[in-house]
C-alpha cells in the first residue's frame, strides 16, 4: 500500500511511538510571537528549563503592534508590554526575534515562508491557528496550544495523535475574477466549518496544482477553518522556484541535496485517504460570507439561506447569527451598501495580493462611504510594494498602504472595525466581534473587496472585469 | 510538573444551547493581553456576558442565577476558530472543570486536556436529552467520571460513555504533564537529531 504526502512527512518526524501514547513528533522550527509565547517562557522559568533548541525558533511581534507610525513606541500600554516581554523573552533565551523595526518583521505566517525558512518535507508549528498556512509548501505545519508552546520549547517536540487524512481535489478552469480566496470559501461553505475536524487535508487536482504559491498559501491558511488540523499541498516546480535563493533557504550542494529529496514528496497513486472530496472550479463564483463563521458563504449572486432550510436544531443558532450581522433570510448581499474594506492578514496581504488590486484600481477611486485599509504582511512585502510604485496607486485610490501586522483581522491593535459596521474583509474569521466589539465582516477575495471599496457596497467583480473586456 | 486532578464530578450544570462557539467568543481577542495564565474568568463569553457599558446582559445564562453548576453544556462544533489557549484558561478559571458538547474543535479539545478541563463528547441525542433535563429542572444534576468514562443525567438514570484518549485520561487521573513524559525520552530526541 502506497503512503500519502502526510504520513511520508510523519514518519520521516517521529522521535519515538509507544502503542496507547500519542506520537513524539520532531518539529524542525517554532514560530512564536507576543500572544501565545510569554505563559510558556514562564512556564520554562518555573522547571528551570532552558529553550532546548532555540536555533530552530524564531520569533516576530504582529497580533499588537500598531500599523502606523511603527518607529514610535506603542501607544497601547498592554501591547506595548506584551511586545516588550518578547523582546527580553527571546533576550534571555536566546532567541532570533524579528521586531519591530527589523527588515524582516511581520506577519508569522507570511515570514516563515518569505525567508525560506518554511520548506518542503519539514514540521512548524506556532501557536497560532493559521500556522496551517506553511503546509502549502507540501509540509505539516499546524497551530498549537500555549502549553504545547512550551512543551515544544523545552523539547523541540510535541505529543500529537496521527489524524486521519482527507484529500480534496479541485479540478477545471477557473473563472476570470475568481481565485484562491474564492476556492477555499467554497469548500469550506460545502464542508462546514467542523467538516475537516480530525483530519490532515491534502488539496490536489490540476487548479490547485495552476495556481501560484501565493494562492497555495491562501488554501492551506483556512484549512483550520474547516476545522482542520492541517492543510498540505505537494511540492512541485512552483514551490522548488519560490523556496530557491530565499534568505534561509539551503545553498549549493545542500540545496541539491534538498531538492532530491523534495521531488520524493506526494502522495503515491494507491495511498489511502480516510475521505476524499471533488469539486469543480466551473462551479465556483466569486465568494462571500455572511454569516458568523466561515462555512457561511456564498456565491456573491446567491441569496442568503432561509432559516427553514436548516434543521430544527440548527435554527436558533443560524438566527442569531443573521441577527448579529443585521441580514434576514434569502436576502440578496449583492449592492449591500458596506462602510469598510480591509485587505490584509495572513490570508491575502502577500504581495500578488498587493499587485493584483494594485492592478485593478490603478486610475479608479474608492466610494466616499467606504474606509479602506491596506495592510502589507511583512516589513519585506511593504518595501517591494513601495519599490514597485503599489502605494503611489493605492493612495491615488484611496487605499492607504499601511505598515505590516494582524491588524484588523483580529483588532488587537487600534485597527478596528466600529460596532455595527459592515466591513469587506479579505482575513479568514468572521465571527462575532472578530474585527472589534459588534463589527460584521464580510469575508471575501482580494479582488471582491477592492471592486467592493470602489463601489461602495458588495460587487460582483465579474461585472467590472466585463466592461473592461468592452472597452478593450 | 504536576497539573490539576480530575477523576469524578457531580454537579449542577450551566446549559448553552448555541452551535459553533469560537474562541473569540469564549474569550474576545482584546483581553489576550495579559501574560499571566489567570484570571481570564472575568471576561469569559465577555461580549454575551456584558453591554458596552459593562452591564451584564440579563438574557445571557452566566447572569441568570438559576443556573450555576461545574459543567457547560454547549452545541457542537465547540471551541472552534483561533488556537488561544486562553479559551480554555478563562473557562477553567470561570469555575467550570468540564465542558459537554456533540462535537469539540480539535485545538480546544487539546488545549483543554492540558488544563485539567475535561472535553465530553457525546451523541447529539444525549446532548439533547441533558438540554430537555436542564431546562425542565434547572438544578438537574449531571454526574461525570473520568475513571469509568461515563455521563449520567442524575434524575433519570439516563447514561452514556464517552471516549477520551488513554494517555491523556492517565494525565489527567494522575495529574501528569506532557513535558515531564517527553523529557523521559530526551535520549531519543537527540537520537533522532543526529540520525537525521
Ligand atoms: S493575520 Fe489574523 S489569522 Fe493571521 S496570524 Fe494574524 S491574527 Fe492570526
Amino acid at each position: 500500500m502506497g503512503q500519502t504526502l502526510f504520513d511520508k512527512i510523519w514518519d520521516a518526524h517521529v522521535v519515538s511511538s509507544n502503542e496507547g501514547f500519542p506520537d513524539i513528533l520532531y518539529i524542525d522550527t517554532h514560530f512564536i510571537h507576543e500572544v501565545t509565547s510569554p505563559q510558556a517562557f514562564d512556564g520554562l522559568r518555573a522547571r528551570g528549563l532552558p529553550v532546548f533548541r532555540p536555533k530552530q525558533t524564531v520569533a516576530t511581534a504582529d497580533h499588537n503592534v500598531p500599523t502606523w507610525n511603527q518607529h514610535l513606541p506603542i501607544k497601547e500600554e498592554l501591547s506595548r508590554y506584551q511586545v516588550d516581554m518578547l523582546t527580553k523573552n527571546c533576550a534571555e533565551f536566546g532567541i532570533e526575534l524579528y521586531g519591530l523595526g527589523h527588515p524582516f518583521q511581520g506577519i508569522v505566517h507570511v515570514i516563515g515562508p518569505e525567508l525560506g525558512i518554511t520548506r518542503p518535507g519539514g514540521t512548524y508549528v506556532c501557536g497560532d491557528s493559521h500556522t496551517s498556512t506553511h503546509g502549502a509548501f507540501g509540509a505539516i505545519a499546524f497551530g498549537i496550544g500555549t502549553s504545547q508552546v512550551e512543551q515544544v520549547m523545552a523539547t523541540q517536540c510535541l505529543l500529537q495523535q496521527r489524524p486521519k487524512r482527507m484529500k480534496i481535489e479541485v479540478n477545471g478552469q477557473l473563472q476570470k475574477g475568481v481565485g484562491a480566496k474564492d476556492i477555499i470559501l467554497y469548500i469550506i461553505s460545502k464542508t462546514s466549518a467542523a467538516g475537516g475536524t480530525g483530519y490532515a487535508v491534502e488539496y490536489s487536482g490540476d487548479t490547485i496544482r495552476s495556481l501560484s504559491m501565493e494562492g497555495r498559501m491562501t488554501i492551506c491558511n483556512m484549512s483550520i477553518e474547516m476545522g482542520a488540523r492541517c492543510g498540505l499541498i505537494a511540492p512541485d516546480e512552483t514551490t522548488i522556484n519560490y523556496v530557491k535563493g530565499r534568505e534561509f533557504a539551503p545553498k549549493g550542494e545542500e540545496w541539491d541535496k534538498a531538492v532530491a529529496y523534495w521531488q520524493t514528496l506526494y502522495s503515491d497513486e494507491d495511498a489511502d485517504f480516510d475521505a476524499v472530496l471533488y469539486f469543480n472550479a466551473e462551479d465556483i463564483e466569486p465568494m462571500i460570507t455572511y454569516g458568523t463563521n466561515p462555512g457561511m458563504g456564498i456565491g456573491v449572486t446567491q441569496h442568503v439561506p432561509e432559516t427553514l432550510s436548516f434543521e430544527e436544531k440548527e435554527q436558533g443558532s443560524y438566527k442569531k447569527a443573521l441577527a448579529y450581522m443585521g441580514l434576514h433570510d434569502d436576502e440578496q448581499l449583492l449592492g449591500k451598501p458596506i462602510d469598510y474594506v480591509f485587505i490584509g492578514s495572513c490570508t491575502n496581504s502577500r504581495i500578488e495580493d498587493l499587485r493584483q488590486v494594485a492592478e485593478f484600481v490603478k486610475g479608479k477611486h474608492k466610494a466616499d462611504n467606504v474606509t479602506v485599509w491596506v495592510v502589507p504582511g511583512s516589513k519585506q512585502v511593504q518595501e517591494q510594494a513601495i519599490r514597485e510604485g503599489l502605494d503611489k496607486i493605492f493612495d491615488a485610490a484611496g487605499f492607504p498602504l499601511r505598515e505590516p501586522g494582524c491588524s484588523a483581522c483580529l483588532g488587537m491593535n487600534e485597527d478596528k472595525i466600529p460596532a455595527g459596521k459592515y466591513c469587506v474583509s479579505t482575513s479568514n474569521r468572521n465571527f462575532e466581534g472578530r474585527q472589534g466589539p459588534n463589527s460584521r465582516t464580510f469575508l471575501a477575495s482580494p479582488l471582491t473587496a477592492a471592486a467592493s471599496a470602489i463601489t461602495g457596497k458588495v460587487t460582483d467583480i465579474r461585472e467590472f472585469l466585463k466592461e473592461a473586456e468592452l472597452v478593450s | 510538573m504536576s497539573t490539576k486532578i480530575f477523576k469524578h464530578i457531580q454537579t449542577s450544570v450551566v446549559p448553552l444551547p448555541i452551535e459553533n462557539i469560537d474562541t473569540d467568543q469564549i474569550i474576545p481577542a482584546r483581553f489576550l493581553k495579559a501574560t499571566t495564565r489567570e484570571g481570564f474568568g472575568n471576561n469569559l463569553f465577555r461580549d454575551w456576558r456584558f453591554d458596552e457599558n459593562d452591564n451584564p446582559k440579563q438574557d445571557f445564562v452566566l447572569n441568570n442565577p438559576n443556573y450555576s453548576g461545574k459543567i457547560l453544556v454547549a452545541g457542537k462544533n465547540f471551541g472552534c476558530g483561533s488556537s488561544r489557549e486562553h479559551a480554555a484558561w478563562a473557562i477553567a478559571d470561570y469555575g467550570f472543570d468540564a465542558v459537554v458538547s456533540s462535537f469539540f474543535a480539535d485545538i480546544f479539545k487539546g488545549n483543554a486536556l492540558n488544563n485539567g478541563l475535561l472535553p465530553v463528547q457525546v451523541s447529539d441525542e444525549f446532548l439533547k436529552k441533558i438540554f430537555d433535563a436542564v431546562f425542565e429542572d434547572e438544578h438537574a444534576v449531571v454526574e461525570i467520571d473520568l475513571v469509568d468514562q461515563f455521563i449520567k443525567i442524575v434524575a433519570t438514570g439516563e447514561t452514556e460513555s464517552f471516549e477520551v484518549n488513554p494517555y491523556k485520561k492517565a494525565c489527567m487521573t494522575n495529574g501528569y504533564d506532557d513535558i515531564d513524559y517527553i523529557l523521559s525520552k530526551k535520549e531519543l530526541i537527540a537520537e533522532f537529531e543526529t540520525s537525521k
